[in-house]
């Protein structure tokens, strides 16, 4: 490799060719650029580019009370919304003092492992359909809409969810939600089986991605990697252990690691993280049916000034509409504070930077994206490597054009 | 012996002695202000010593405050011990007109994006940064957007006329 003769820069004649993987690449599953240098199919330099779909999302925070941020979060990593949409919630109750009951924070959990199996079943097929095999795929998405059928019966919608209010859930779980739930708890893991089998012991599969896009320990760290990605390369960091929130701790479950941060040991761990999720779901949800008679009813914390009250209530009763009043004309103002709170999202550790110097929007908000953080290793993961490699390394980092722009 | 913020707060006092000044423990985060020209040097002894070993960069912004003249921009760096996890938090102040800062990408190399981003957004200059350009916003742009004297549209502006974005018109 280190062998060729490159041609001085502005050279018309070159020894290389370039390729512009992106913005609008089948294979970069979003809307970034890499610009690569190849000597054949080797890649020998790449240079990569974001911003295509930056929003300004941190200057739009700046003009929104807190409650009207979730749907900006919706946005950052669209595979797994209430993920992000929890996270912010869990910062302001944090700011405000709130604390929820244990009914809530357990529903919680199972929308966030939910999505968090959401995310990474969409990871690991798509990682399985850029390496050739398409089937994986097709089995696992049936089980993302049966996921996405549940946060419709919680919060309406699907995609980017908006799912929650600061202090709690709009409204209670519906039958129907539970029922949703039990069928996905009874058949998914049967499908999951079924698509372990078909990659993790597969040749094909295993030449595919072992020592592919591979990270040592202590670059990952040095790079910022969190979640899944630094998990693979061996370190067991995991925000819901390290820093729990919504009484994770009250849950037994156990944090997979890789060892050589190569494309297969990132979707072994992803796999893993999706049983993991599902033994936390189950546990969970064996915990919310414990609750009886008015206990099962409550599905926020009561904190009137800035928990957005029920529609219903808004008609019918004086207190509601006053309060419903306050928080939407924004005259709720926020404590002064200044806090940095995370959660685990899909792709790692998701924080959020507020300062607030208790006006009715935060005086400044940073969100810590862990895939714009970790996305910057990219270009050394796939140096030297071949250009198929570069695509499945790409694929199998998650990397998700909302979370990297912001 | 687990890591506490009094011991962090000490350690520190001991190596810069009254430099480091604005200790509080806002949510229990054990946040200081460093002076300018120190905050590399504060990184890397927050790096190398054996206890401390704050070797994970979490995140890197900055913040613009308009009133503190002479220091209107604030870098804020947080850290993470994930050894004895605990995680600190440290701003250094600069003022507008020279904001430059040594840049932590030789310690951290995920620094690299983290400071595009703040130069992007703030125009922090960070000495020593590889490869100091614009990374979300368009590299045409001259002005630093996040800073606070750039306010967001007024929503109940009424002579601008944009039809094809659901504004102005004549049932509007």
């Amino acid at each position: 490799m280190s062998d060729h003769i490159l041609l001085p820069e502005g050279s018309i004649e070159k020894l290389t060719t370039t390729l512009n993987l992106g913005p609008t690449h089948p294979a970069t599953h979003g809307v970034f650029q890499n610009i690569l240098e190849l000597d054949g199919e080797r890649v020998m330099k790449s240079t990569s580019t974001v911003g295509y779909i930056h929003r300004a999302f941190e200057k739009l925070a700046e003009r929104r009370p807190l409650y009207q941020i979730t749907p900006i979060t919706d946005r950052l990593n669209y595979c797994s919304s209430p993920l992000n949409n929890m996270g912010w919630h869990i910062t302001c109750e944090r700011l405000l003092g709130i604390t929820l009951p244990k009914r809530v924070d357990y529903l919680r959990i199972i929308i966030m492992e939910l999505s968090r199996i959401s995310d990474h079943l969409i990871c690991n097929s798509i990682v399985g359909v850029d390496s050739g095999a398409f089937s994986g795929f097709l089995y696992l998405m049936q089980f993302r809409e049966l996921i996405y059928e549940i946060y419709e019966e919680v919060c309406g919608s699907r995609l980017t969810t908006n799912i929650g209010r600061i202090g709690g859930f709009e409204r209670n779980f519906t039958n129907t939600a539970f029922e949703k739930l039990d069928k996905f708890l009874a058949e998914y893991p049967k499908q999951l089986k079924e698509f372990e089998k078909l990659f993790n012991r597969n040749r094909i599969f295993m030449e595919r991605t072992i020592g592919c896009g591979a990270i040592s320990a202590e670059r990952a760290l040095n790079y910022g990697f969190t979640g899944p990605n630094l998990r693979a390369a061996g370190v067991d960091y995991d925000v819901r252990v390290h820093t729990p929130y919504s009484s994770y701790d009250d849950f037994d479950f156990s944090i997979p690691v890789g060892k050589t941060g190569d494309c297969y040991d990132r979707f072994l761990v992803r796999n893993e993280e999706m049983w993991q999720s599902l033994s936390l779901i189950e546990q969970a949800y064996k915990k919310v049916k414990e609750f009886k008679g008015t206990d099962a009813e409550i599905f926020h914390a009561d904190t009137p000034a800035y928990y957005l009250p029920e529609k219903k209530d808004v008609y019918t009763k004086m207190e509601a509409l006053i309060y419903h009043f306050k928080i939407i004309m924004g005259e709720t103002d926020i404590p002064a504070g200044e806090l940095y709170s995370s959660v685990e999202a899909g792709n790692g550790e998701l924080g959020f930077y507020l300062i607030s110097d208790g006006g009715r929007t935060p005086y400044r908000l940073h969100f810590r994206r862990p895939c714009f953080i970790y996305y910057q290793a990219f270009e050394e993961l796939i140096k030297g490597g071949m250009l198929s490699d570069a695509v499945i390394t790409m694929s199998s980092l998650n990397l998700i054009a909302g979370e990297l722009d912001a | 012996m687990s890591l506490t913020n009094e011991l962090i707060q000490q350690k520190l006092n001991d190596k810069f002695g009254d430099q480091l000044t604005d200790w509080v423990q806002p949510y229990g985060m054990l946040t200081f202000t460093a002076p300018k020209g120190l905050n590399l040097k504060v990184l890397q002894f927050l790096y190398d010593d054996a206890e401390l070993k704050f070797q994970f960069l979490t995140d890197l912004q900055a913040v613009h405050y308009p009133h503190l003249k002479g220091a209107e921009l604030a870098v804020v760096y947080h850290l993470h011990n994930l050894t004895d996890n605990i995680r600190i938090r440290f701003k250094v102040f600069t003022d507008i007109a020279s904001p430059d800062l040594y840049s932590a990408t030789a310690l951290y190399s995920s620094a690299n994006f983290m400071e595009r981003e703040t130069y992007d957004f703030f125009g922090i200059n960070f000495l020593g940064h590889p490869n100091l350009i614009r990374i979300l916003n368009v590299d045409e742009m001259d002005y630093f957007p996040m800073r606070k004297e750039f306010p967001l549209e007024d929503q109940s502006r009424v002579d601008k006329d944009d039809e094809m974005f659901g504004r102005g018109g004549a049932d509007f």
